[in-house]
C-alpha cells in the first residue's frame, strides 16, 4: 500500500511540476518560445551547474561522514595490510582526481554559460597540454600497476609446505562444508560420483579407495588456528559459487569439475576481533537497530531477534539460485591449542562410514 | 526480392509513392528505421527501469509485503511477498534489457541509423533491405524476451551473464527451464540483428561518404558509430558461439561447460567441460559490450558539446585516437571479470595491465571535453546538460574502475555493490545520458518538432541528482562487503546497519523513475504538438541540418552537398556567424585546420 502511495505522490509531483511550467509558459503569451535555450536559461542552468558541484561534494562528505565507518572492515589476515594499503593509495588518487576534474567541469559550465553576442574562443588543439594529460596518467597508472601486480603475485602464489594447513571448502546449493586433511596433511581424492556411497554419509564424495581420505574430517563450521597459513582448496558439486571471506580479503570461485585455490594466514582471533573498538561500536549499533526492530516484531506478535555477536563469515558471492542470499558459514579463528582440541573432537571419514 | 531491389534503385534521388506498410512498418528508409529502433528501445527501457524499481523496493523493505508486487508479479508474489527466484529473474532481465535492448539497440541502433547517412552525406544505408531486416530481427528478439516473462516457471534468472551450470540445469533453478531457452533464442536473434546492422554501418561509412568527406573530416559521432560497429562485428559472434554451445549443453547433452555435477540427488553424465570456458567466451563479448554501449554515447556527447559550446571540439585527433585505442584495448581486457574465477593468476596480471591502460585514453577524452568547455559560449539546452552530466558520471564511475581493474583490489570488492555502483555510473547512467542527449538534440531532425525545454530541464536536474543519490552511497555498502544479487540482507545481522542506506538509495531510485515519466510525456507530446522546428535549430555545422525538415527517402532534393571543411568550425575568426557548416567552401585565404 505504501508503494502505491509513494508512487501516486511522485506522479502528482511530476504533474504539479508540469502544470507549473505550463502556467509559466502561458503567462508569457506574447513571446512564443523557440524551445532553444536563451540567455535566461543559460544563466540559471549555469548557476545550477555550480550548485551541482556543491551537491557532489556534499554527497561525498555526507557519505563519508555517515557511512565511513562501514568502509573496508578491519583486516584479519596477514596480506590484509598490503591489500588495505593499496586500496587507500588508490582511493587517495581517485579522490584527488575526482575533486579536481568535477570542479573544472562544473565550474567551466557555470563560468562560460552562454550570452548573446559573446563569441567562444577558437581553440582546437594544443599538443603540449594534451601531452601533459597523457603522460601524467601514464606514470600514475604505471605506479599503481606495478604495486598492484607485486601484491597480487604475493597473495596468489600458493606454495605447498609442511607448515600450512590444507582445508577444502565444499560448496553446494545452499550450504558450505569444510574438509580437513587430518593427520597425514593430505586430502583424499574425491568426486561427486562417490556422494551416493555409504547411504549419503559421504558428504563431500571422498573416494573410499584412497587411503589418504580415511583421516579426513568433514565439518559444517570452519575453525582456523591463528598465525598459521591456511591453503584452501575449493570445490563445488552443482553450480558456480564463490567463497567470499571479506575480513580476510579473500575470495575465490568454486567451480564444478575443478579445484581452485586460495591461501591466507589469519592473524587475529575471533575473540580479539570482538574486543576491537571498531567492532565493539559496530556491534552496539547493530544491536540497537535489532532491539528497535524486535520491539516492532513483538508488538505484532512475532518472535524477537537474537542479539548479534560478531563472527567472521564465509559468504557465497556468485549467484547460485533461490537461497543464494543465505548461503553462509561461520568462521572461528582461535589459538592453536583451542584448534587442536576442537579438531580432535571431530569424527574422521573412517569413523563416519563405519 | 526483385521488387525490393528495384525499390532501392528507384529510391535514390527522387520521391515515389509509398504505401502505409512500406513507409511505417517495413520501411527501408534509415530515418524511419531509426525511429522504430528508438521507440522499441524506449518501450523496453520502461520495462527495464520498472523492474529495477521493483527490486529496489524489495531491497529497501525486505520484510514488507507490497501490493504492487502482487499486482505486477501475480502468483510469484503471493500476498505481496516477492519470491526469491523472482528477485533473481528481475535483476537478470533488468540487466539483459538495459544492456542489450536499450543501450545497444536503442542507442546505437537509433543514432547510427539516423546519423550515419545524414552526416556523411548519403541517401541511405548501403543496404536498406538489410537494415530493415536488422530492425525486424531486433523487434522479434524483443518480443521473445518479453514473452519469456510469461512462461510457467518464470524467465531466466541466472544473472545477465547466465553462467552455467546455473543457467544450464533446470534442476538448479526454475528460471533455467523454458525461460532460459527463450532468453537464448532471443539473444541469438538479437546478435544476428546486431551483426547485420554493424556490417551495414561499416560499409556505409567506408563507401558512401559524399565528395570532400574524408575520414579526417568525419564528425566524431560517425567515428564512434563506425568503431562501435567494428567492435560489434569482432566480438558479438563469440557470444553467439557461447550461446549456441550452451544450447547444445542444455538440449543435446554435450559437455562444453559442464563437468562432475551432482544435483537434486543425482549424478549427471557431464564430463570434461568447464564453466570457466564459458566465462571467457561470454566476456570476450561482455567487456567490449561496455564500449559498444559507451562509445556511441561519447560520440554523441562530442558532437553536442562542441555544437552547444559554440567551440571546436578540443583535440579532434586525440579524440579519434582515443576511440581507436579504447576499441583495441577493449578486446583484450575481458579477463578482469574473471580474476577470481579460478583461472591462472598470471593471466590476472596480464589483464590488470591491459585494463588499467584503458584509463589513459579515457582520461584524455575527459580532459578534452573539459577543455572544450573552457572559454566557450555554452548554450545550456537539455541536450548540453545531459552531455555535461555524462562527462561527470563517466569520470566518477570510471575512476573506481582503477580499483576494480586491479586484480589485487578486485579480490575483496568483486561482485559486491561496489561493482554495481561502478558500472551503473560509468556505462549505465553515462550511456543513458548519451541517449537522452541525443534524443533532445536530434528530436527536431527526427520529428520536425522541438521538445519542450523546461520539461527537459526538470528531467535533467531531477535525474542528475538522483543518479548520484542512488549510486554514490552504493559504493559504501559494497566496500562494507555486501554481495550483489542477494534477495535480502537480513540473513546476515552483520549487514543490519546498512539497511538505512538501502532505504535512501531506493527513495532516490523512485524519484529518478518518476522523472522519466516527465521525459516520456515530453517525448510523446512533442511528437504531435511540439513547436515546429526551423531547419537548423542548434546552428550546427554537420550535414544532417542541410537536409529539409520534411522526411523523404533519399534525404536531399537534388544534389548531395559537398564537404569543404571539418565539422567543428565554431566561432572561427573571420566569420560573422559563430558557425561555418561543413558544406560552406573555405573563404579566400582561409586555411583549413591541420588535424
Amino acid at each position: 500500500m505504501n508503494v502505491v502511495l509513494i508512487f501516486s505522490v511522485l506522479i502528482l509531483i511530476a504533474i504539479a511540476i508540469w502544470q507549473v511550467t505550463k502556467i509559466f509558459e502561458l503567462s508569457q503569451v506574447k513571446k512564443v518560445s523557440t524551445q532553444v535555450a536563451d540567455d535566461n536559461d543559460n544563466d540559471w542552468n549555469g548557476k545550477l551547474m555550480f550548485a551541482f558541484l556543491i551537491f557532489i561534494y556534499g554527497i561525498t562528505i555526507f557519505s563519508f561522514w555517515s557511512y565511513g565507518d562501514v568502509l573496508l572492515p578491519k583486516a584479519a589476515s596477514e596480506h590484509g595490510y598490503d591489500y588495505d594499503n593499496l586500496m587507500w593509495i588508490s582511493f587517495a588518487i581517485i579522490f584527488f582526481v575526482q575533486t579536481v576534474t568535477q570542479a573544472l567541469l562544473h565550474y567551466f559550465s557555470y563560468k562560460y554559460r552562454g550570452e548573446k553576442g559573446k563569441k567562444a574562443l577558437f581553440f582546437s588543439d594544443n599538443e603540449k597540454l594534451e601531452m601533459i594529460w597523457t603522460i601524467i596518467p601514464v606514470f600514475v597508472l604505471a605506479g599503481l600497476i606495478l604495486y598492484g601486480l607485486y601484491t597480487w603475485t604475493d597473495i596468489m602464489t600458493v606454495e605447498e609446505n609442511d607448515e600450512a594447513l590444507v582445508v577444502e571448502l565444499y560448496a553446494q546449493q545452499f550450504n558450505w562444508k569444510a574438509r580437513y586433511s587430518g593427520d597425514d596433511g593430505v586430502l583424499g581424492d574425491a568426486n561427486v560420483r562417490f556422494l551416493e556411497d555409504f547411504e549419503g554419509k559421504n558428504l563431500v564424495g571422498i573416494d573410499a579407495t584412497d587411503p589418504n581420505g580415511f583421516d579426513d574430517i568433514v565439518v559444517q563450521e570452519l575453525h582456523l588456528p591463528v598465525g598459521r597459513e591456511i591453503i584452501f582448496k575449493m570445490r563445488s558439486q552443482d553450480v558456480l559459487h564463490s567463497a567470499y571471506m571479506p575480513f580476510f580479503r579473500a575470495q575465490m570461485n568454486c567451480v564444478p569439475g575443478m579445484i581452485t585455490e586460495f591461501a591466507f594466514t589469519p592473524n587475529i582471533t575471533t575473540e580479539e576481533m570482538r574486543q576491537d573498538p571498531d567492532i565493539v561500536s559496530k556491534v552496539k549499533k547493530i544491536n540497537k537497530i535489532r532491539v528497535k526492530k524486535s520491539k516492532e516484531l513483538l508488538a505484532s506478535g512475532d518472535v524477537a531477534l537474537d542479539p548479534y555477536e560478531f563472527d567472521f563469515l564465509l559468504l557465497c558471492n556468485k549467484i547460485c539460485g533461490a537461497s543464494h542470499y543465505n548461503m553462509q558459514m561461520k568462521i572461528i579463528v582461535e589459538s592453536p591449542e583451542d584448534y587442536k582440541k576442537w579438531i580432535s573432537d571431530q569424527q574422521t571419514f573412517a569413523e563416519v562410514i563405519q | 526480392m526483385s521488387t525490393a531491389e528495384a525499390h532501392i534503385e528507384e529510391d535514390h534521388g527522387h520521391h515515389h509513392k509509398e504505401t502505409f506498410v512500406t513507409k511505417y512498418v517495413f520501411s527501408q528508409d534509415h530515418k524511419m528505421i531509426s525511429k522504430q529502433y528508438l521507440i522499441t528501445g524506449l518501450f523496453m527501457g520502461i520495462i527495464g527501469i520498472a523492474m529495477s524499481l521493483l527490486f529496489r523496493l524489495q531491497l529497501a523493505w525486505p520484510e514488507q509485503p507490497f501490493g504492487v508486487f502482487e499486482v505486477l508479479l501475480g502468483k510469484w508474489a503471493p500476498d505481496g511477498v516477492m519470491d526469491p527466484n523472482v528477485y533473481l529473474a528481475l535483476v537478470t532481465i533488468h540487466g539483459t534489457i538495459m544492456v542489450f535492448f536499450v543501450l545497444t539497440a536503442g542507442l546505437s541502433g537509433t543514432f547510427s541509423n539516423l546519423l550515419i547517412p545524414l552526416q556523411i552525406g548519403a541517401r541511405d544505408m548501403a543496404s536498406g533491405l538489410l537494415n530493415m531486416i536488422s530492425f525486424w530481427m531486433f523487434f522479434v528478439s524483443s518480443v521473445i524476451m518479453v514473452m519469456s516473462l510469461f512462461v510457467e516457471a518464470g524467465p531466466a534468472a541466472a544473472g545477465w551473464t547466465i553462467y552455467p551450470p546455473l543457467s544450464a540445469l533446470p534442476q538448479a533453478q526454475p528460471g533455467s527451464g523454458t525461460g532460459m531457452t527463450l532468453w537464448l533464442v532471443s539473444m541469438a536473434i538479437f546478435i544476428a540483428s546486431s551483426l547485420l546492422g554493424s556490417l551495414n554501418y561499416i560499409v556505409t561509412v567506408i563507401n558512401l561518404r559524399t565528395k570532400g568527406m574524408s575520414m579526417t573530416r568525419l564528425p566524431l559521432t560517425i567515428w564512434a558509430f563506425f568503431v562501435t560497429a567494428i567492435i560489434g562485428v569482432v566480438s558479438f559472434p563469440v557470444l553467439l558461439s557461447a550461446a549456441l554451445l550452451l544450447i547444445m549443453d542444455r538440449s543435446f547433452g554435450t559437455s562444453f561447460f559442464l563437468s562432475d555435477i551432482f544435483i537434486q540427488g543425482e549424478v549427471l553424465h557431464y564430463q570434461g567441460g568447464s564453466p570457466v570456458l564459458y566465462e571467457h567466451l561470454f566476456w570476450f563479448l561482455g567487456h567490449p559490450e561496455v564500449y559498444i554501449v559507451l562509445l556511441p554515447a561519447l560520440g554523441i556527447t562530442s558532437e553536442i558539446i562542441a555544437t552547444h559550446a559554440r567551440k571546436p571540439i578540443f583535440g579532434y585527433r586525440a579524440m579519434v585516437a582515443s576511440i581507436l585505442a579504447i576499441a583495441f584495448l577493449s578486446t583484450i581486457v575481458w579477463g578482469h571479470h574473471m580474476f577470481i574465477s579460478g583461472m591462472n593468476p598470471f593471466l590476472g596480471s596480464v589483464f590488470t595491465f591491459t585494463t588499467l591502460l584503458i584509463a589513459i585514453p579515457s582520461a584524455v577524452k575527459a580532459f578534452n571535453y573539459i577543455t572544450t568547455l573552457w572559454k566557450g559560449n555554452l548554450q545550456l539546452n537539455p541536450a548540453m546538460l545531459f552531455s555535461i552530466g555524462l562527462v561527470s558520471t563517466f569520470i566518477t564511475g570510471g575512476l573506481t574502475g582503477i580499483i576494480l581493474g586491479d586484480s589485487t583490489l578486485d579480490i575483496n570488492v568483486h561482485d559486491t555493490y561496489f561493482v554495481v555502483a561502478h558500472f551503473h555510473l560509468v556505462m549505465g547512467i553515462s550511456a543513458l545520458y548519451g541517449l537522452f542527449a541525443g534524443v533532445y538534440h536530434w528530436f527536431p531532425k527526427m520529428f520536425g518538432r522541438m521538445m519542450n525545454k523546461n520539461l527537459g530541464y526538470i528531467h535533467f536536474w531531477v535525474t542528475a541528482v538522483c543518479a548520484y543519490g542512488v549510486f554514490f552511497p552504493m559504493h559504501f555498502i559494497g566496500m562494507a562487503g555486501l554481495p550483489r544479487r542477494y534477495y535480502t540482507n537480513t540473513a546476515f545481522p552483520y549487514f543490519d546497519d546498512l539497511a538505512d542506506i538501502n532505504v535512501l538509495i531506493t527513495v532516490f531510485a523512485l524519484v529518478a523513475g518518476a522523472a522519466q515519466i516527465v521525459f516520456l510525456y515530453n517525448f510523446i507530446h512533442s511528437m504531435f504538438y511540439g513547436k515546429e522546428t526551423v531547419q537548423n535549430p542548434w546552428r550546427s555545422n554537420t550535414l544532417e541540418w542541410t537536409a529539409p525538415i520534411e522526411h523523404f527517402h533519399g534525404n536531399w532534393e537534388g544534389e548531395i552537398p559537398h564537404v569543404h571543411r571539418w565539422a567543428y568550425d565554431y566561432s572561427k575568426p573571420g566569420y560573422k556567424e559563430d558557425f561555418a557548416p561543413q558544406h560552406i567552401p573555405l573563404q579566400k585565404g582561409e586555411e583549413e585546420l591541420q588535424h
